[in-house]
C-alpha cells in the first residue's frame, strides 16, 4: 500500500485564494466588531469594498492550471469571468448601504460579514465541477441571504426571509435528490465525469431504456433545483414577495448576483444534455424558457408597484439569459455574459434609484414604491425622474442604453443559430415589457403631482451613493463604446474554458 | 467639411444638454437660435454637396463594435440631403411659431433631442446605428404627446409607442438576419449599408426580409391596416408635436423603403408591388373618405396625411426614376404643407381652444391674412399646379402610370377627394356669416405666427414654380437606386419588369 503523500504544489492553492480572501475579510470584520463596539457602518462598507477589490485583483492575476484541491475546484475561464461579474456586482451593491437614513440591519457588523460569506459561497459555486462543492457553495450563500433579508427587522422582511428559506430548502432537497440519482447511475459527482459516462454508455437513448428514465428523473430534479435559484417558471412564485420584503438594495442584489452563479452551474450542467439533442429535454427546456419569458411579463402588466414590477421583469430577463444557454453556441454563451454584465449595471441603477427615494414614513406592509407616489416626479426632481426613466428605458431594450446591446447580441445569437422563432418570442416580449415600463414613466413624466402628497424624494441619498449611480448612468449612456472591449474579454475567457 | 454630418447630428443634442442650465424664460430664444444654426448647417451641407455625384458624400466611418461589424457610418446623397434640409427647416419653423406656454424649457430640450435623432436617421449608413436613431425618436415623441397633449394623451402616447416599437423590433430581427447572411457569404461581419448593397440574395430570403422590414416601415408610414395610431396621436398631440410627426417622422419610413427595401430586395419589391400598390390605393381612397367625415379639423388633416402617404407609396413602388423622384419630392412637399396645415390649426386652437369645424364660420371677415395663408396651404395640399404639392403628386402618378394606367386613374382621385374635403372644410370655416361672438374677437395672425406661416407659404410657392433645384440632384441619386436594383435582382423576370418600367425615363 502506497503511503498517501500530498504535495502542497499539487493542491494548487492559487485556485482557492480568491474565495479565501472574501472569507478572511468576513472573519476580520467579525473580529473588528468583537473588539470595537458600535462602529459606524461606513467602516464596514469600506472594508467590504477593500476585500472585494483585493479578491478581484487576486482573481485577475490568477494564471495557472485551473484544477486544484483534488480536482474539486475548477477555476476555468467562465469561472473567472462569472466571479468577476459576481464581485463587481457585489461591490456596486454594497455602496447602497451607505444610505443617509439609518436602517436596522446596517447597525450590525454581522450583516457585512454575511455579505462577504455570500459572495464567497457564490464564488465556490461557479468554480467547481463537483456537485458536492456546488451544493455547499449554494447553501452557504443562500443561508447568508436568508439572514440578511430578515435583518431588516420588519414583518414583511421576516415573511420574505421565511418564504425564501422554505423555497430554498425545497430546492436544496431537489438538488440533493438529483445528485443522488446521478451518483447512483454513474458513480461520480464530478460533472465532467458524469457527462463523459452518459455519453460513453449512451444513457440518453431509448435503447438504454431503464437508465434513460433514471437520467430523465435526475435531470428533472436538478432542473427544478436550478429553476428555483434562477426563478424559472413555474418556480418563480417566491420572487415578487421576497423582493417586496427585502430592501431595494437587497432585492437588486438578489436579482443579479445569485443568478449569475446559477447560470454558470446551469451552463456546466446542461452542456451535455443540450449537446445530446434529446427531444424530451429540449422540449422541456424550450417550453420553460418561453414561459419564463412570457408569463411574468403578462403578470407584470397588472402591477401597481414599481418594485414588484421590476421583480417580474427580472424573472423575464433571467428567462432571456436562459435562452442563451439553450441556444448553446459560443456566441450565445458570450451573449449571456454580455447580457448579464449590462443587466447588472442597469438593474443596479433601477433598484438604486428606488433605494435613494426610500423614506422612513412607510409602514410595514405598505409599499413606498407605488406608481401614484411617483406622479409628477419630473417637476419635483427632474434629475431623479430622468435617471430612473433612463434605466427603465434601458430595461425595455431601447437603444442606445446599456441593455439594448445585450438584447441585440442575444437576439443575434439566436438568429445566427437558426432559432428565429425564439428570436421573435424574445422581441415580442420586449414589446410587452415596453408597456409596463412605460407606465411608471408616464406617471413620472406625464402626470401632475398629487395635491398634498409627500413631496420629499431622494431622502435616502448620500453623496457616495449618488456618485456610484452617476457612474452607472454615464456607463449606460455611452455603453456602446464599452461593448467591444467587453466582448473581447468575454471571448478570451470563454474560449479559454472551451465553451 | 468631413465632420459636418456629425456636427449636424450632435449639435442639437449638445445644445439641448447645456440647455438645462438656461433659465426657463429665455429658453424659447435659445431654441430659435439653435434651430437656425442647425438649418444654416444644413444649407452649408447643400452648398458643399456635389450634385453631379451619385455616390454617398461626406462619408465618415468610425469603429464602434468592430468584432460584430457595427460602425458609425454617416453619409448623404441627393435623397437624404433634401430631407435633412426639410427637417431642419420645419423644426426651425415649428420652434419659431411655438405658442405653448406650459413647461417650455422641457419642450425645447425635448425638441432639440428629437432633432438629433431625426437627422441621425437620415444620415446613418450603418443599419444598427439607423435602428438606434430610429428607436430613439420614440422617447421624445412619447413625452411630447403625453405631456403637452389633449385629454386622451396617455392613451395616444402609449399607443404610438407600442405600435411603432413592435414594428421596428421585427425589423431588427430582419437586420440581424441580413447581417448573418452577409457573414455567411463574405466571412466578415458588417452592418454597413454600402457593403450590403454588394450582396445578392436568393429570392425566398428576399421575401422574408422584405416582410420583416415592411413591418417596421409600414406601421410608421402608416399603411392601411396599421394606421389607427396616427389619427389618435395627431388629435391628442400639441401643435408642435403634430408638425414634427407629420413633417418628419412619417417621412422616415418611406425613406426607409427607398434606402433599404428597394435596393436590398429588388426581386421582392417587384413581387410585392401589386400588394403595396393596393395598400396605397386603399389608403388613398378610404382615408380620404374618412377625412371627409371628420368634425375635428386636426383629425381631418391627419387622415389626409395618410391619404397622401398612399400617393408616396405608389410613387416609390412605381420602381422607376420618375416615381421615386416624385415620391421624394412629395415627401418634402407634404412635410412643408402638412406642417403648415397643423400650424394653422394651432393658430385657431390657441385662440378658441377648439378644433371643431362647426365652431367656426366667416373667419375671412376678421382674419383676412390668415384666410389667405390658409387658402394657399390648402391648395398646395390638394395639389394645385404652381404649388409644391402638384409636382410631387404629378410625378408619382406619372411614374405609376407605366405600371398600370387604370390604378393610376383610381389613385388620381386623391386630388378630387382631397379637394372635396379640404374645400368644404375651408368653406365652413372661413366663409358664411360671422355669427359666434367669440369668433368676432379673434385677432388676425401677426408677428411670429405670420413669420412662420409666411415663410412656409414662400417655400410652397417657390418650390412649386421652380422644382428643378431639387429635382436635378435628386434624379442623379434616384437613377443610382434603380441601377442597383437592376444589378442586384436575381430573376430574369424582375430585370425585364424593371427595364420595362424604366424605358420611358430614357426619353429625356
Amino acid at each position: 500500500m502506497q503511503p498517501i503523500s500530498i504535495d502542497i504544489a499539487s493542491l494548487n492553492l492559487g485556485t482557492l485564494a480568491p474565495m479565501l480572501i472574501a472569507i478572511i475579510g468576513a472573519i476580520s470584520i467579525l473580529l473588528t466588531d468583537l473588539f470595537n463596539k458600535e462602529k459606524h457602518k461606513s467602516l464596514y462598507v469600506i472594508l467590504v469594498v477593500l476585500f472585494l477589490v483585493f479578491d478581484l485583483f487576486t482573481l485577475l492575476a490568477f494564471n495557472g492550471s485551473p484544477d486544484g484541491m483534488f480536482d474539486l475546484i475548477l477555476l476555468d475561464g467562465i469561472a473567472i469571468l462569472s466571479q468577476c461579474i459576481i464581485i463587481g456586482g457585489a461591490i456596486l451593491f454594497i455602496f447602497l448601504s451607505l444610505s443617509k437614513l439609518r436602517f436596522q440591519e446596517f447597525r450590525y457588523a454581522e450583516f457585512f460579514a454575511l455579505y462577504l460569506f455570500a459572495v464567497a459561497g457564490f464564488q465556490f459555486m461557479v468554480s467547481s465541477d463537483s456537485l458536492i462543492l456546488i451544493f455547499l457553495g449554494l447553501e452557504t450563500a443562500s443561508l447568508s441571504l436568508y439572514v440578511m433579508i430578515a435583518m431588516h427587522n420588519k414583518m414583511t422582511s421576516i415573511e420574505a426571509a421565511v418564504k425564501y428559506f422554505t423555497m430554498g430548502a425545497l430546492a436544496a432537497a431537489f438538488f440533493a435528490f438529483g445528485s443522488m440519482i446521478f451518483y447512483g447511475l454513474t458513480g461520480s459527482l464530478d460533472l465532467s465525469q458524469i457527462s463523459a459516462i452518459i455519453v460513453q454508455e449512451n444513457f440518453l437513448s431509448s435503447e438504454n431504456y431503464a437508465n434513460y428514465v433514471f437520467i430523465l428523473t435526475g435531470f428533472v430534479f436538478m432542473f427544478a433545483a436550478l429553476g428555483f435559484k434562477l426563478s424559472l417558471f413555474p418556480y418563480h412564485v417566491w420572487v415578487p414577495d421576497v423582493y417586496r420584503g427585502s430592501t431595494s438594495a437587497m432585492a437588486g442584489f438578489l436579482s443579479v448576483v445569485p443568478k449569475m452563479a446559477g447560470f454558470v452551474v446551469a451552463i456546466r450542467f446542461f452542456d451535455v444534455f443540450i449537446a445530446s439533442d434529446d427531444i424530451i429535454i429540449k422540449t422541456m427546456l424550450y417550453t420553460t424558457i418561453v414561459l419564463t419569458i412570457t408569463v411574468p411579463n403578462l403578470i407584470a402588466l397588472h402591477q401597481t408597484d414599481i418594485k414588484r414590477m421590476l421583480a417580474y421583469s427580472s424573472i423575464s430577463n433571467a428567462g432571456m439569459a436562459m435562452a442563451a444557454i439553450y441556444i448553446g453556441t459560443t456566441q450565445a454563451t458570450t451573449a449571456l455574459f454580455l447580457y448579464w454584465i449590462l443587466f447588472t449595471v442597469t438593474n443596479f441603477g433601477a433598484f438604486g434609484m428606488l433605494w435613494l427615494n426610500r423614506g422612513k414614513e412607510s409602514r410595514d406592509y405598505e409599499s413606498p414604491y407605488t406608481f401614484e407616489k411617483y406622479s409628477g416626479l419630473v417637476q419635483i426632481s427632474p434629475f431623479a425622474a430622468s435617471i430612473l426613466a433612463m434605466f427603465l428605458f434601458a430595461l425595455t431594450g431601447l437603444p442606445p442604453f446599456a441593455l439594448f446591446w445585450g438584447k441585440m447580441y442575444l437576439v443575434a445569437s439566436a438568429v445566427n443559430a437558426g432559432e428565429i422563432a425564439l428570436a421573435v418570442i424574445i422581441v415580442l416580449n420586449s414589446a410587452i415589457a415596453a408597456y409596463y415600463y412605460l407606465r411608471p414613466i408616464s406617471y413620472m413624466f406625464l402626470k401632475e403631482p398629487i395635491e398634498g402628497a409627500n413631496k420629499k424624494f431622494m431622502q435616502n441619498a448620500s453623496t457616495p451613493m449618488k456618485s456610484v449611480i452617476g457612474i452607472c448612468v454615464f456607463f449606460a449612456i455611452v455603453s456602446v463604446l464599452s461593448i467591444e472591449p467587453l466582448l473581447e474579454m468575454i471571448t478570451y475567457y470563454i474560449t479559454k474554458a472551451g465553451f | 467639411m468631413e465632420n459636418i454630418l456629425s456636427m449636424l447630428i450632435f449639435f442639437p443634442a449638445a445644445a439641448a444638454t447645456v440647455g438645462f442650465m438656461i433659465h426657463k424664460d429665455s429658453m424659447r430664444q435659445f431654441g430659435v437660435v439653435v434651430t437656425i444654426v442647425e438649418f444654416v448647417l444644413a444649407l452649408l451641407l447643400w452648398y458643399h454637396f456635389d450634385t453631379n455625384v451619385a455616390q454617398m458624400q461626406f462619408v465618415q466611418t468610425l469603429p464602434l463594435i468592430s468584432s460584430y461589424g457595427i460602425n458609425y457610418v454617416v453619409g448623404v446623397d441627393g435623397v437624404s440631403l433634401f430631407l435633412i434640409i426639410m427637417i431642419t427647416f420645419m423644426t426651425m419653423i415649428a420652434v419659431i411659431g411655438l405658442t405653448e406656454k406650459r413647461a417650455v424649457k422641457n419642450l425645447i430640450i425635448t425638441i432639440l433631442y428629437l432633432e438629433m435623432t431625426m437627422v441621425g436617421v437620415f444620415v446613418s449608413l450603418d443599419l444598427i446605428m439607423f435602428y438606434v436613431f430610429w428607436e430613439l425618436t420614440l422617447i421624445p415623441m412619447f413625452y411630447i404627446i403625453g405631456f403637452w397633449g389633449a385629454e386622451r394623451r396617455f392613451k395616444a402616447a402609449i399607443k404610438f409607442f407600442l405600435y411603432t416599437f413592435i414594428g421596428s423590433l421585427i425589423m431588427l430581427i430582419g437586420m440581424l438576419y441580413f447581417g448573418y447572411i452577409y457573414h455567411e457569404t463574405t466571412g466578415v461581419w458588417s452592418f454597413n449599408l454600402l457593403d450590403w448593397y454588394s450582396v445578392v440574395l436568393p429570392f425566398d430570403v428576399q421575401l422574408w426580409l422584405f416582410i420583416a422590414f415592411f413591418f417596421g416601415f409600414a406601421v410608421k408610414v402608416p399603411m392601411f391596416p396599421f394606421h389607427t395610431w396616427l389619427p389618435l396621436a395627431h388629435s391628442q398631440a400639441p401643435t408642435i408635436g403634430s408638425i414634427v410627426l407629420a413633417a418628419v417622422l412619417l417621412k422616415m419610413e418611406t425613406y426607409g423603403f427607398i434606402r433599404f427595401s428597394l435596393p436590398l430586395f429588388p426581386d421582392a419589391s417587384v413581387y410585392f408591388m401589386p400588394l403595396m400598390a393596393t395598400l396605397g390605393i386603399i389608403a388613398i381612397i378610404y382615408t380620404a373618405m374618412v377625412a371627409y367625415a371628420q368634425e375635428d379639423m386636426k383629425q381631418m388633416i391627419a387622415y389626409s396625411s395618410i391619404s397622401h402617404m398612399g400617393v408616396i407609396i405608389l410613387g416609390v413602388f412605381a420602381l422607376n426614376a420618375e416615381g421615386i423622384s416624385g415620391a421624394v419630392f412629395l415627401m418634402i412637399g407634404h412635410g412643408v404643407v402638412s406642417g403648415a396645415l397643423f400650424m394653422s390649426v394651432g393658430v385657431l386652437y390657441d385662440r378658441r381652444k377648439t378644433k371643431m369645424i362647426k365652431e367656426f364660420g366667416g373667419l375671412a371677415k376678421n382674419m383676412p391674412m390668415f384666410a389667405l395663408v390658409y387658402a394657399v396651404v390648402l391648395m398646395a395640399s390638394i395639389g394645385l399646379p404652381l404649388t409644391v404639392g402638384f409636382i410631387g403628386e404629378f410625378l408619382s402618378l406619372l411614374g405609376f402610370f407605366k405600371v398600370s394606367p387604370f390604378l393610376t386613374f383610381i389613385a388620381s382621385l386623391t386630388i378630387v377627394l382631397s379637394a372635396v374635403y379640404m374645400l368644404s372644410m375651408y368653406k365652413r370655416t372661413f366663409f358664411g356669416e360671422l355669427l359666434k361672438k367669440e369668433n368676432k374677437d379673434m385677432k388676425d395672425i401677426h408677428g411670429r405666427e405670420l413669420l412662420a406661416l409666411g415663410s412656409l407659404v414662400f417655400v410652397i410657392i417657390s418650390l412649386g414654380i421652380y422644382p428643378k433645384v431639387i429635382l436635378d440632384p435628386l434624379d442623379v441619386s434616384v437613377q443610382k437606386v434603380v441601377k442597383i436594383m437592376d444589378v442586384k435582382s436575381v430573376e430574369q423576370k424582375t430585370k425585364d419588369r424593371l427595364r420595362e418600367l424604366n424605358t420611358v425615363g430614357e426619353v429625356k
